[in-house]
Order: structure tokens, then sequence, then C-alpha cells
């Protein structure tokens, strides 16, 4: 599902080198990208969705070489086929929960905003126990129900591939394991890979593989 | 492209005092130039008109604009009077039809006319309901009194007490009401119409008290000589004309040299109007004969000057406004910055962005000038009534 070939990332300032030599993830993987703060584990993600490109090297996700087509068209393929949990949510404070979850239609004339997806997003937020929150702004609800609805928008499309930033930082136990149980099992029965990142080792042994990017720093002269 | 209409609609929903206030001032900095225009135009047209249908009038000397003003409008302050006999000169002349006017009290405070029947043909005033005016103390009402204070036919009018203080002056009359006239959209229709001599009676110069040579009415007797009869003051007079003590209405003096406002000068012809205004030329006379039109033509050209620094100031504003408009979207891009990332992260095209923002702003622009519009409309359709409260007031 993920290639990733002689990658070599440096952002302007230079202040932050990633490079991966070759990593590669099979479909329906639940993988965990781990390492210190700092190590690059969200410019990783943000490397595999296309919104940043590297000065070096190749990805592909599926057969798409993401790194060798245009901005445009990048974007329009995370918006159909990438689900994105990020760690702060990123909800927009004046719509409504289920407005929220709904976005990626309101995004993209590709995905069209039918019936049935108003019944799997609804679906979603029963899973998470949100459903009854689904008309409320994103504003009245606490960290773990604003997790959760950041994640019924990552799914809601179906997405082949789902990138989680964190996605259980900061959130009581009773969220955490709603968030996770919900993460693993939809991607699990799709066949979707997921890649998270997570510092809790609570979580680490149900991913595999683990991809620990302070290896890479160390296999690199 | 309704999705991102939704989403701009939800934002703006959401925000809604900050929309709110935005769309206003956005309305304001359209509409007053433009209600200004609108209003300025239909009162050039309003005082246009109503002077291109008045050939000539004649008043004491004085200001053009204040004798025009209240002859044509009844409004404005009261020029200095002149005497009745002013109008009989005028017909004796035989150049020209002459219609006077005498426009001093109010009765809550719309004006009465004491005029003639001649100024009813004169401006083609049509009663509606009821009957034309047939004696002392009857008068009729303009559609647009008679409906905003509800009046019919046989209903009573009081005039107004000039000063409440002075127990010399003016005492109220209670008139009959015998007709309300078709609404013309002109000043006629914001005022009563008397009988001159009615207006006479207001004024005091006319009057009408129990008969002093009757049994009953001896202790009001203060003295008799011969057959001259002298009043105390428990003599009732009367404040109502009525068909049982119309008889004892008389007036003292001669009234001839009783005071009018004005006479208008209907002229055969073009050649009797420059013999009639010939006349009023010598250095001593005491009078002014007005081409109404000329007045009025003069003061819509200080008016238009006026308007136009006015404007000229407004649109310094608007700009000012719409600039500091501009900021504030401008300011609520950059709070947003955070959101566009997360837009851009989730795939959002930047095209479907920039419609998501102009959309925003198209719909506070839209709404503002929707508004604008409906105020300008509503400007249009009230301006003669706003109009004329204004120079009535």
């Amino acid at each position: 599902m993920i290639r990733i070939r002689d990658l070599d990332f440096t952002y302007p300032t230079g202040e932050f080198r990633l490079r991966v030599p070759q990593l590669s993830l099979p479909p329906g993987s639940h993988a965990a990208v781990v390492g210190p703060s700092g190590s690059g584990k969200t410019t990783l993600l943000n490397l595999i969705s296309g919104v940043l490109i590297p000065q070096a090297g190749r990805v592909w996700v599926g057969e798409l070489e993401i790194t060798s087509i245009e901005e445009a068209a990048r974007r329009a393929f995370r918006l159909r086929h990438i689900g994105m949990v990020f760690q702060e949510f990123e909800l927009l404070e004046y719509l409504t929960v289920l407005d929220n979850i709904l976005l990626p239609y309101r995004l993209s004339r590709r995905l069209r905003l039918e019936p049935a997806v108003r019944r799997r997003a609804e679906a979603l937020a029963a899973r998470v126990a949100i459903a009854d929150k689904l008309h409320r702004h994103v504003d009245c609800l606490s960290f773990g129900e604003r997790q959760r609805v950041g994640l019924c928008r990552a799914l809601v499309a179906e997405p082949r591939l789902v990138l989680a930033d964190e996605p259980t930082a900061g959130l009581d136990p009773a969220s955490k394991a709603l968030v996770m149980e919900a993460l693993l099992n939809d991607t699990h029965s799709r066949g979707a890979t997921l890649v998270t990142v997570t510092h809790d080792a609570e979580l680490l042994p149900r991913f595999d593989p683990l991809i620990d990017l302070q290896s890479f720093a160390e296999a690199i002269p | 492209m309704r999705d991102v209409l939704y989403l701009a609609w939800r934002y703006l929903a959401y925000h809604r005092s900050k929309t709110a206030v935005l769309v206003l001032s956005i309305a304001l900095i359209l509409y007053v130039p433009t209600g200004l225009r609108v209003l300025m135009r239909q009162a050039r047209q309003e005082l246009t008109a109503r002077a291109s249908s008045t050939p000539l009038v004649i008043g004491a000397r004085g200001s053009p604009l204040e004798l025009v003003l209240k002859a044509l409008y009844a409004g404005g302050q009261n020029p200095p009077l002149l005497r009745y006999a002013e109008a009989e000169r005028v017909a004796r002349t035989g150049l020209a039809q002459a219609i006077p006017l005498y426009i001093r009290y109010h009765a809550q405070g719309d004006p009465i006319v004491g005029t003639t029947l001649d100024y009813f043909a004169f401006r083609g005033l049509r009663i509606e309901e009821g009957r034309q005016m047939t004696r002392l103390g009857d008068c009729v009402a303009g559609a647009e009194v008679a409906r905003r204070r509800g009046l019919r036919p046989q209903d009573a009018i009081l005039s107004s007490a000039e000063n409440l203080f002075d127990v010399a002056g003016a005492y109220p009359l209670k008139m009959r009401l015998t007709g309300i006239l078709a609404p013309t959209g002109t000043p006629d229709d914001r005022v009563i119409f008397a009988d001159v001599k009615t207006t006479w009676v207001i004024e005091g110069l006319a009057h009408g008290h129990e008969d002093l040579g009757r049994p009953e009415a001896a202790r009001g007797v203060l003295e008799r000589q011969g057959g001259k009869v002298t009043g105390n003051a428990s003599v009732i007079e009367y404040n109502e004309v009525t068909d049982d003590n119309i008889g004892s209405f008389h007036f003292h003096g001669d009234p001839a040299a009783y005071p009018i406002t004005a006479v208008i000068a209907v002229p055969r012809d073009e050649k009797a109007a420059t013999l009639l205004m010939g006349r009023y030329q010598s250095a001593g006379e005491p009078h002014q004969i007005l081409r109404p039109l000329e007045v009025i033509e003069e003061l819509l050209e200080t008016v238009l000057t006026v308007e136009n620094f006015v404007v000229a100031a407004l649109v310094l504003v608007g700009a000012t406004t719409l600039a500091t408009a501009a900021l504030v979207f401008l300011l609520s891009l950059r709070l947003r910055r955070r959101e566009m990332e997360t837009l851009v992260r989730l795939g959002a095209s930047r095209r479907r962005i920039g419609a998501l923002m102009a959309s925003e702003i198209a719909a506070v622009i839209g709404t503002a000038a929707l508004l604008a519009g409906g105020l300008t409309w509503a400007t249009a359709a009230a301006g003669g009534d706003l109009l004329g409260r204004l120079v009535l007031h």
C-alpha cells in the first residue's frame, strides 16, 4: 500500500531533516510510527499524504506515486483516498458535529453527499458514542468527544488509507479506548491501511509493524 | 457550489453579530448617497411640478422663498401679511383671476388653508367623500389628513390655540368637516381647507355671540346708550358655527383690511401676466409679484450645490468605511489561517477554498446591497410624504 524509496526531506528553514531509505507497508497493515519528539513522525505522515513533498526520493500510495503528481491532483487524491486524524482535532467551530463529519463531502465534487453517506456518518457517531450530539456545535463538546468527531470525519468517506497523528493524546481512558477501537475495527473490517503516530506504549502491541524513526537516523551515516 | 454556499452560510450564521455589523455598515454606505439622491430627485420633481402649475403669486415684500413655500406648500415660516384688498385689486384689473390664501392656523398640526372655492377649481381638486363647504365654519380635509386622522364627513375639527397664555389671542373654533378630497399626491393632501372668512373667525376678526337685545341676555349688558349696547365679560361667545347661531356671526371693520398670506393670480394669458407684473415694479410698491418656478429653481440650484458637497463627503466616508471593512475581511482571513491549513490538509482545492471565501464576502456585500436597495425603494415610496413633512414642519 505504501512504499518509500530514498526519501530526503528538509524544511525550508533547514532546521530539520528526515531521511527514510526504504519503507514498505502492505495493504491492510496497522503500523505505528514511534520515535522521540522532533524525530519527524508528523512530517512523515505529511509526506505520505502529499501535504509535503520531499527534495529527493519517491513515495507511492497504492499504485500512485504521490511525489510525481501536481499539487491539485495530490489534494484530490488525499480527499478521496486518505482519511486524516489530527492531534488537535482541527474541527471547524462554526459547523455542527454532523457537518464536521461530512466535511470531506462538502469539499469535493467527486464525493456525493447522498442519504447513505448521512446514515454512515450517523452510524459512525453512534459507534463512538456521540450520536446524541450530532446537531451541536463542536465547541460544546469535551476534548474526547471532539477527537471522536475528528475520527468520524476521517472514516466517513471509507478511505483506503488512514493517517492518525497521536489520536489518543490527552484523552481520558474511556475516550482513548473508544477512539482506538473504532479506528482499528473500521480499518480492519474494510481492509484499509492505518498508520498511527503514538507515544502511548500501551497501544503498541496492537500495531504491526512499528516504524521507529530513530532507527532510520542511526542507519544513515 | 451548493456545498460551498452552505459552508459560507454556516460561517456567517455562526458569527451573526459580526456579520450583521458588516452588512449594516456596508448597506448604510451604499444607501445614504443613493437615498439622498432619490430624495433630492423627488424633491426637485415635486417642487418643480407645483411651482410650474402656479403662474403668479403676490404677497407683501419680504423673502420670496418664504412667500412661495407658504403659498404653494403651506409650509415654512410665516411671511409678512397683506390686506385682502390686494386680492380685490388684482381682480379689478381684469388681467387675472385672484385667489386669496390665508395660511396661519393649524388643527392638530395640520395647516388650515383659508381660501375661496376658486382654489378648488384652479387646482382641479375633487371631493371624493361628502360635499363641498357651503357656509362659515365648514371645512374639507386633504386625503392624507383624513386618512391619517381617520376623519369622516360630519366630524368636527378643532383649530389649535395659537398661544395658551394669550387671553386676547385666537381661540379654537370647532369646524364642521363636510368633505374629503380625492388624493392628488400634492401638498393639498396634507392640509385642511376652509373659507377665508372662517380663518378670520379663528383669528377673532369675526365672531358670534348671544343677542344682547333679548331679555334673557340682560346679565351680559354693561351699558345701553340709545340703540348702542355694550356687553360685559359674561357675554357668551360661540366657538362653533351652527345653523342656529350663524346669524349672530358678524365682522368688525372692513373685510378689505383683513389679513391674508398671499394671492394666487391666474392671468388670462402671457400678455396679461406681463402687464400684471409690470404693475408691481414701482419702487414704492409694498407688494411683490413672483413667478414661483423661478424662485424654486433658484432654491434648487443652491440645494444642488449643497447636495454635491454632501455626496462628496459621504463618498469619502464610504471609502473609509469600505477600507475598514476590507481590513476586517483580511484580518478575518488571517485569524482563519489554521482553518485554511486544515482544509488544505484534508485535500480541499485552492479553487474551493477561494470560492468559500468569495462566497462569504459576496453574501455580505450582496445582503448589504439588497438592504440598501430596499431602503432606497422605501425612500422613493415614502419620499413625497417625507418631503412634505420636512417642508411643512
